[in-house]
């Protein structure tokens, strides 16, 4: 036998074992959420209590910006649940006939500033974000909640006590758009950043020791709307999890980690 | 010929081809999928965008001066490691080449760890004034910690290819260490030295998860070509579409150049021409 001959036999033989490991697991059942990435800890504890609710069911998670995820499904990702941070690319899945039924608002979230507890930039309230030279961070305009935080940052410009053009200036300190709201959360968690917007359930246990909150009041907070779905031709286990999470024990876990019930009247 | 083996070539022939088929297939056809998805009056339109053209000329100028620094940083260092024997070399080595296979993500989170506001040397450089994170500079020095190993690399083969006996001769003629390096070793080895920068710049252009991370994502400052892909497939995936196929077409006419100056950096040997020794 050749050299040669004995190396292509072994890559011929590798060929069967490849095909083997990009076919689904088809023994197992498994539901696929797709979520926003400031969903990642209370999700991921719905998705325990899930598995543990249905022996031999796995639910596999994707967690990241919520237009990541919408286009992904577009372009034929396999999903069995969208929960998006926003309507608008819930509705952007919805157009392009991505759901098996219409979406349920299950959470809200309010936006908060956050700075590094060792204050680099020495902000002590909203009005700060406006001296010049300041580093903001901000997700950038198609992730939900850097959208959310340009809409915060216009209300505040007509609010009282603010400065006429609060929201130019304060957009004249970005110097990072990123792709989902833990990506913020990180940058000024390393200091790198002197604020950033994000949620207040990104304030999570692990990054509080490191982070201070300076609230943005509510008649200028757009409070986040989170929603919900199925997505057409996927597992029907799918319509259990968004069962599980609109129940109320889905309901305690999102409230334990510091979001909003869906009902709460919006200012 | 026994049955057998016949069978055994046949099959390791048709083997082959099927294998190497279906590989030209995998990176040939993605790439036909942007190439096909853009019209060119889509390409004029894009090419017309000002914050297309932002990125573009972003990406250009900061590939290129991460390829100067590269040159400048990589060909000491190409020069040491092909000339010298020194305890740690092989450590240096791996270091040299570690940047090829860790991811960018990593590599760029490892630069906020060194050279962020809290990172090791954080301290140092705000009293200099220096900022790297959120800056253009950053955005350099990603893109140099990302594609100088294809310089030394290539450089340091070079370097070593040389024959010493032109050296020894250069030698003789009293040439010292420097100027023999100078004026023979460099010359003969300038094939490869090109062949490294061709390979630095090209990986310097399309670096995107180092960047992302150290320097974040700012039109203007910091968004490359790469970056504003990535931004666009969340928004408009035919101006994405246009976008990649500027980087693959100038990745491609980079690397097709190279080769047909026969300087690819994997390119096969090629018979050895008689090298000429340099005029004095």
């Amino acid at each position: 036998m050749s050299f040669r001959g004995r190396h292509t036999g072994l890559a011929l033989g590798l060929l069967p074992a490849l095909a083997a490991m990009a076919a689904p697991l088809a023994a197992q059942q498994s539901v696929t959420v797709f979520a926003a990435a400031s969903l990642t800890e209370a999700l991921t504890a719905i998705g325990r209590t899930f598995e543990q609710r249905y022996p031999g069911v796995t639910v596999k998670f994707n967690f990241a910006g919520s237009q990541v995820l919408a286009t992904q499904m577009e372009q034929g990702a396999r999903a069995d649940v969208f929960a998006s941070a926003d309507q608008r690319w819930m509705k952007y899945a919805e157009d392009r006939k991505l759901l098996a039924a219409a979406p349920v608002t299950f959470a809200r979230n309010r936006l908060v500033l956050v700075i590094p507890r060792s204050n680099p930039g020495g902000i002590e309230r909203l009005q700060d974000l406006a001296r010049p030279g300041l580093k903001l961070v901000l997700a950038g305009r198609q992730v939900p909640v850097g959208a959310y935080s340009r809409e915060a940052l216009t209300r505040l410009s007509l609010a009282d006590g603010f400065p006429r053009r609060f929201d130019q200036l304060v957009l004249s300190n970005l110097v990072s758009e990123e792709e989902n709201v833990r990506a913020v959360a990180a940058k000024v968690q390393l200091r790198e950043a002197d604020a950033g917007i994000v949620y207040q359930s990104d304030v999570t246990e692990s990054v509080k020791p490191q982070l201070r909150i300076i609230p943005i009041p509510d008649p200028h907070n757009p409070i986040a709307e989170y929603s919900i779905a199925t997505i057409a031709g996927g597992n029907s286990l799918g319509r259990g999890f968004v069962a599980l999470v609109l129940s109320a024990e889905g309901q305690a876990v999102l409230a334990a980690r510091g979001f909003l019930p869906p009902g709460t009247p919006t200012p | 010929m026994t049955r057998r083996s016949s069978w055994l070539e046949a099959g390791g022939r048709i083997g082959t081809l099927v294998l190497a088929a279906l590989l030209g297939a995998l990176l040939a056809l993605p790439l036909a999928g942007i190439v096909l998805r853009v019209t060119p009056s889509a390409l004029l339109q894009q090419l017309a965008e000002p914050t297309v053209r932002q990125s573009l000329w972003l990406s250009l100028e900061t590939s290129l001066a991460a390829t100067v620094v590269s040159l400048v940083l990589g060909l000491p260092m190409a020069a040491l490691l092909a000339t010298r024997e020194f305890p740690g070399k092989r450590a240096v080595e791996v270091l040299m080449d570690l940047p090829m296979v860790i991811p960018p993500t990593v590599a760029g989170f490892a630069l906020l760890m060194a050279f962020g506001r809290a990172g090791l040397l954080g301290k140092s450089f705000s009293a200099l004034g220096i900022t790297l994170p959120f800056t253009t500079a950053g955005v350099v020095v990603a893109q140099v910690f990302m594609s100088v190993p294809f310089l030394v690399g290539a450089a340091r083969a070079g370097f070593a290819a040389v024959e010493p006996r032109y050296l020894d001769a250069a030698a003789t003629l009293r040439a010292g260490e420097v100027y023999g390096f100078l004026r023979v070793r460099l010359p003969l080895a300038l094939p490869s030295v090109i062949a490294g920068i061709g390979m630095c710049w090209a990986r310097a252009l399309g670096e995107f998860g180092a960047t992302i991370t150290f320097a974040g994502n700012m039109a203007g400052s910091t968004r490359t070509v790469p970056l504003d892909v990535y931004l666009l497939l969340q928004e408009n995936l035919d101006s994405a579409a246009t976008l990649s196929l500027i980087l693959v077409v100038m990745a491609a006419v980079l690397l097709a150049g190279m080769r047909q100056a026969g300087l690819g950096l994997f390119a096969p040997p090629r018979a050895p021409r008689s090298a000429q020794a340099p005029a004095r």
